[in-house]
């Protein structure tokens, strides 16, 4: 079982609840590049997926008061909100991402630029 | 040194040092399911009942397979991933079979149990037999 990646932030934060780091799997087609995350128990309202300098920040939290008037007595995880960044190349059409969830899975999907884009070069 | 930390984030914190606390206790540890195996679970007690958490993401309810006998509860069920033509860069999920069963140190009312998948979150919730209760017994 792997465990799950604690985010060691760069930056200090002002909150004292633990963040981590959703599993993601990227993958590559001729027109766009998806990014899939494992972010269990977040809602489509607590995703935030932003984009600044090239930096796609992505954010999941998770509602805890379901936990309340739980006790527990025995675990082999630890819960709490996720948040991943990844760096962008300008091959991506940077206003062509669209954001889908379902069952604790997000799809991001970062369709490619033009100029990125395979063309076919006609022979004169 | 005493903080004070203003709600809601508190409530996080404390249920996440809470859970640190149980973490890989040794509370199901004699029984054959033991540690390591997926999917990972929390147990929690309601009153006289147990919860059972676990975290399944992107895996449809169909694919689920949850059955309860005894005390001992067996999630199984498979999950897939399938990207189809396309050129993986990076793989963190994983996929596969499970199956993994837990045995509660108390009865099941097997036909109290109520399981619910929400949000890639499987949630199991199993009522304490009735004869398994204890008895306060009056002197004569």
């Amino acid at each position: 079982m792997q465990q799950k990646k604690e985010v060691t932030a760069k930056e200090e934060k002002t909150v004292p609840a633990r963040y981590f780091m959703p599993n993601t799997d990227i993958y590559e087609t001729e027109q766009a590049l998806t990014l899939v995350m494992e972010m269990p128990g977040v809602e489509k309202k607590d995703v935030l997926v932003q984009l600044e300098n090239d930096v796609l920040r992505v954010e999941g939290h998770i509602d805890f008061v379901k936990y309340e008037g739980l006790e527990p007595v025995y675990s082999e995880y630890n819960v709490g909100h996720y948040a991943r960044r990844f760096t962008l190349s300008d091959k991506i059409d940077q206003d062509g991402i669209s954001a889908e969830l379902a069952d604790g899975v997000l799809t991001l999907t970062l369709n490619k630029a033009k100029s990125a884009l395979p063309r076919r070069i006609a022979i004169s | 040194m005493a903080t004070l930390i203003a709600d809601p984030f508190e409530t996080l914190f404390n249920l996440q040092q809470a859970l640190d606390t149980f973490r890989q206790s040794g509370w199901l540890g004699s029984s054959l399911s033991g540690t390591g195996a997926y999917p990972p679970v929390n147990v929690f007690r309601k009153g006289d009942d147990f919860v059972i958490i676990t975290e399944i993401p992107g895996i449809g309810k169909s694919d689920l397979d949850i059955q309860v006998k005894n005390s001992s509860v067996r999630i199984a069920g498979s999950k897939s991933i399938d990207y189809d033509k396309g050129s993986l860069h990076r793989r963190e999920r994983s996929a596969g079979r499970f199956d993994r069963a837990v045995t509660l140190p108390v009865r099941i009312d097997a036909d109290r149990v109520k399981a619910e998948y929400r949000d890639g979150i499987l949630a199991i919730y199993l009522p304490r037999a009735e004869q398994d209760k204890p008895r306060s017994v009056k002197i004569a």
